[in-house]
């Protein structure tokens, strides 16, 4: 293929006059960035998949913002290794901290790129890859926690919040006792015995329905589907980005861009995919986990 | 550069004050047009891409519009056996006493397909596949596309869409037949109808494909535009093709996404039974247990790529006219700059008017206010440019060759099929005209007829570009007229059974006394649809003849045109130009200046020469 892809960094045999004005930046013959065409198709590649992302996010708010009761992050992603729980979001900042960390390891390995080091870029490579199987191994276990443990699937999701204040009838076995008053907004979990949803009945004590003897229902299924499924792209782009690094990093191990001279572009092109995944982890991480 | 052997005056022109990219040097034992398989399958050549992409659109138009002569024989004549079409369609002609009626199922799936080859397949990889690919690196002056591996990939994406589109249409249970637009529940619930089954799921995977195809494309169109123009050729000197081009390429960059995004969650719906789109929905008297979606989800998200796709089909067809209406009018383009901040500002616009497609979907009718007024807004950048159109063509040396016939005719088809657009774009009468012929006649003028009027102009004028020989003229000519009087016998008369409120997508209208009177009109409609479905024939075969038989190109620049595709070689080779790259010094259309009849964009300004652009 090399030989017949057609060769367009014409600006090595350039001589580099340093005139930044409009005009020869946008005067043709010329890089208006000076970033090679293979930069700016990952930028627009980016930006199309900003777009695509996007689209999911905006189903989230209108879905969300359709139903009645929404379970409150807070609850739901409270459960650490080791059969602990009531530890509100600190296992998603852990698996968060290391995505992030793993950008900047990245920015490292882009930096000794451009510096010609390839053992540099080799180490800080490894570092993001072990960031990004680390992120993954997180995203793996907190499934299985939701799935197998508090048995919320795109089909059902126990989750949910009270509409109304009341007083439970009975005890779930777990945190809820009989006798347990809550308020409006309180979140629950339904438990699954023997198959069974245990929906615990309970007594408004407020609003029009007062003295009415109610059960928990669950909650909107939109909640398990939409998590599974945007979690699920998220980590779909964490995987192939895992995969190229791996690739580009062996790359970069045999000596491949040292002989492109081009500042290992190759590493710098990754980055920005790199980057822009960790930067869709803060959005699906506010959406999904901080609202 | 003592290995390139050039002879023609003009090219050692450009060999003398030319931009050295240093091409050749790179290019030494070039195997790049080896063999047969490389060179034409397998290519990584803008021009013979185009072409591919040409092909295969002229292919898929055939397809398409053959189907819309099936179901208009069923709209127009009803009571007629259709029994003679059983060889072709077997067992959707179904047969009762020796009177074979087209089946009902199979007349949606007729519709859907039509409407989705068209759109996407004919008009979208047909028109800006073939000419984005065929022109960017021409009139720029590139080599090529900014990677032609990926633009390889786009066109294989495109034909592995197309395979997977084409066997849908032969499955046991038929193609999609829910519209081609695919609102669920019809195409998310597989037992909705029988094209909902696999025919859908073919549809979903067919288009996911085109959309990968699309973006790769258009990622390289761009990058292309920005990064190889060639010396002196900014922005504000490129063709309008090309502004055109670009500005589509990034509508397609920012709208195929969310499509994507959309289909994603249908595909999860369809296999994996989530309720993204679904919500109260009966299936014999059942309720479904399937909850909490919302259907306006999925058409919100298919029209933030439909409208936005309207002009992607559009805006080449724009661009394509511009050039081919300056070029035979022998005059400069009149306005270039409100030219360029027209397209624009229309691809701008396009974002935020999508919802103007689901004012009877049961959005709040507040929010079709806002709606309503960018919609109409749109109405400002088309009219200057229709203007522009029109002045350019005032007291112009008027050419009327088969492609400027095709450029004056997509005016006047844009402006037929515009002006209803105002009326449609007003939620208030849309209530009384959507969903009716109206609609149908609408869309098909402006951006059907429209858009093929583009391409035919395209096709014409840059025929010896791709293949170093001309179409026959004559045939063109006829081609032309039968074409413009036909589409507009079949489209008038839809405004006037639209407003009478006829649906449209409907397969009879035998239950309907009101309707009675327009049998005639229909009859009339499906004859002149068969008379301009023949035109067409007539146009593929003088396309292909011409190929091998059509008048030779003996001069490389045939119409005195300016743009630097017409300093290429007759048989340009890989890299375009044998040499350097030719370097521009002034805008397109320098026609009819300082008493000479054009210009070329590389010759450089004389001294007290006053640029044609500078008003």
């Amino acid at each position: 293929m090399a030989n017949t892809a057609i060769h367009h960094d014409v600006d090595h045999h350039d001589d580099h006059h340093d005139d930044h004005s409009l005009e020869a930046k946008w005067g043709g013959g010329e890089r208006p960035w000076k970033a090679s065409y293979g930069k700016l198709m990952m930028w627009y590649f980016l930006v199309s998949d900003a777009f695509t992302f996007a689209g999911f996010l905006i189903a989230y708010g209108t879905l969300r913002v359709s139903m009645p009761a929404w379970p409150v992050p807070d609850f739901v992603f409270s459960s650490l290794p080791g059969d602990i729980h009531h530890k509100p979001l600190y296992f998603v900042t852990f698996m968060t901290f290391v995505l992030l960390f793993s950008s900047f390891t990245m920015v490292r390995a882009v930096q000794e790129g451009q510096r010609e080091n390839s053992k540099g870029v080799v180490f800080w490579m490894i570092l993001t890859i072990l960031g990004g199987i680390g992120f993954l191994a997180c995203q793996a276990w907190e499934w299985n926690t939701l799935i197998s443990k508090e048995h919320m699937s795109i089909y059902n999701n126990p989750f949910s919040a009270h509409t109304e204040a009341g007083v439970y009838l009975e005890g779930d076995g777990h945190d809820i006792k009989e006798g347990d008053t809550f308020e409006a907004g309180e979140p629950y979990l339904i438990h699954k015995h023997n198959g069974e949803w245990h929906n615990l009945k309970y007594k408004v004590t407020e609003g029009p329905d007062a003295g009415m003897i109610k059960e928990q229902s669950l909650g909107p299924k939109a909640f398990g589907a939409l998590f599974f499924f945007i979690t699920g792209f998220h980590g779909f782009h964490v995987f192939s980005g895992v995969i190229f690094l791996i690739i580009i990093c062996v790359n970069a191990a045999t000596g491949l861009y040292i002989e492109r001279k081009n500042g290992h572009e190759m590493v710098e092109k990754i980055g920005l995919y790199w980057h822009f995944v960790d930067l869709v982890w803060v959005f699906v991480f506010l959406v999904f986990y901080l609202i | 550069m003592g290995h390139v052997n050039i002879q023609d005056p003009e090219l050692l022109e450009i060999e003398r004050t030319g931009f050295d990219d240093h091409f050749h040097e790179h290019h030494h034992g070039d195997k790049y047009q080896s063999n047969f398989i490389m060179h034409y399958i397998f290519s990584m050549d803008h021009k013979i891409i185009a072409r591919q992409f040409l092909f295969t659109g002229i292919f898929w138009a055939i397809i398409g519009a053959g189907m819309s002569i099936i179901f208009r024989l069923q709209l127009g004549f009803p009571e007629e056996s259709l029994e003679w079409l059983k060889p072709l369609l077997g067992k959707w002609i179904v047969v009762n006493d020796g009177m074979g009626k087209l089946s009902q199922d199979f007349y949606y799936a007729l519709v859907t397909m039509h409407g989705t080859i068209l759109v996407f397949f004919v008009l979208t990889a047909g028109l800006s596949g073939t000419f984005s690919n065929l022109l960017i690196p021409l009139q720029v002056g590139a080599r090529d596309m900014a990677s032609p591996f990926m633009n390889m990939l786009s066109y294989w994406f495109f034909f592995l869409a197309s395979v997977v589109m084409f066997y849908s249409l032969f499955i046991n249970t038929g193609p999609f037949s829910g519209g081609w637009t695919a609102y669920p529940p019809l195409s998310a619930l597989p037992q909705a109808s029988t094209g909902s089954g696999a025919g859908m799921t073919l549809w979903l995977v067919s288009l996911t494909l085109f959309v990968v195809s699309v973006l790769l494309g258009g990622i390289n169109y761009v990058t292309t535009v920005l990064n190889l123009r060639t010396k002196g050729m900014t922005m504000w000197r490129m063709p309008l093709t090309i502004w055109a081009f670009f500005v589509t390429a990034v509508l397609g960059i920012l709208s195929f996404p969310v499509l994507a995004s959309g289909f994603f969650m249908l595909m999860m719906d369809r296999g994996l039974g989530t309720s993204f789109f679904l919500s109260e929905i009966f299936i014999n008297g059942q309720a479904l247990d399937r909850v909490g979606g919302s259907p306006i989800l999925y058409q919100h998200l298919f029209w933030f790529l439909g409208h936005p796709e309207v002009y992607i089909i559009i805006l080449p067809a724009m661009g394509l006219t511009s050039e081919v209406l300056s070029v035979h009018a022998r005059k400069p383009i009149f306005g270039y700059k409100a030219m360029v901040i027209s397209i624009l500002a229309i691809g701008f616009l396009s974002f935020i008017v999508w919802a103007h497609h689901m004012f009877m979907s049961g959005v709040n009718p507040f929010i079709s206010n806002f709606f309503v007024i960018f919609t109409l807004i749109i109405a400002v950048p088309s009219a200057v440019k229709v203007f522009n159109w029109i002045t350019t063509l005032y007291g112009g040396n008027l050419r009327l060759n088969s492609a400027m016939l095709f450029a004056i005719g997509f005016v006047s088809m844009f402006i037929s099929g515009g002006l209803t657009g105002i009326f449609l774009g007003n939620s208030a009468i849309d209530i009384q005209m959507h969903d009716t012929y109206f609609v149908v006649a609408h869309f098909h003028i402006v951006m059907g007829i429209a858009a093929f009027f583009g391409m035919f102009a395209g096709i014409y004028h840059w025929y010896p570009k791709m293949f170093s020989r001309y179409m026959s003229e004559s045939i063109g000519r006829l081609h032309f007229w039968v074409t413009m009087v036909g589409a507009y016998a079949i489209f008038w008369p839809m405004h006037y059974i639209g407003m009478a409120g006829v649906p449209r997508r409907y397969y009879s209208f035998e239950a309907f006394d009101a309707f009675k009177h327009f049998d005639d009109m229909n009859k009339f409609i499906t004859v002149a649809a068969i008379i301009v479905f023949t035109a067409q024939l007539m146009f593929v075969v003088n396309f292909v003849y011409s190929i091998w038989h059509g008048k030779e190109m003996k001069e490389k620049n045939p119409y005195g045109a300016s743009t630097l595709e017409w300093t290429t070689p007759i048989e340009a080779g890989h890299g375009n130009w044998p040499g350097k790259l030719p370097v521009v010094h002034r805008w397109p259309y320098d026609y009819g200046k300082d008493g000479r009849e054009y210009i070329m964009q590389t010759e450089a300004m004389g001294e007290d020469e006053i640029a044609g652009d500078a008003h």
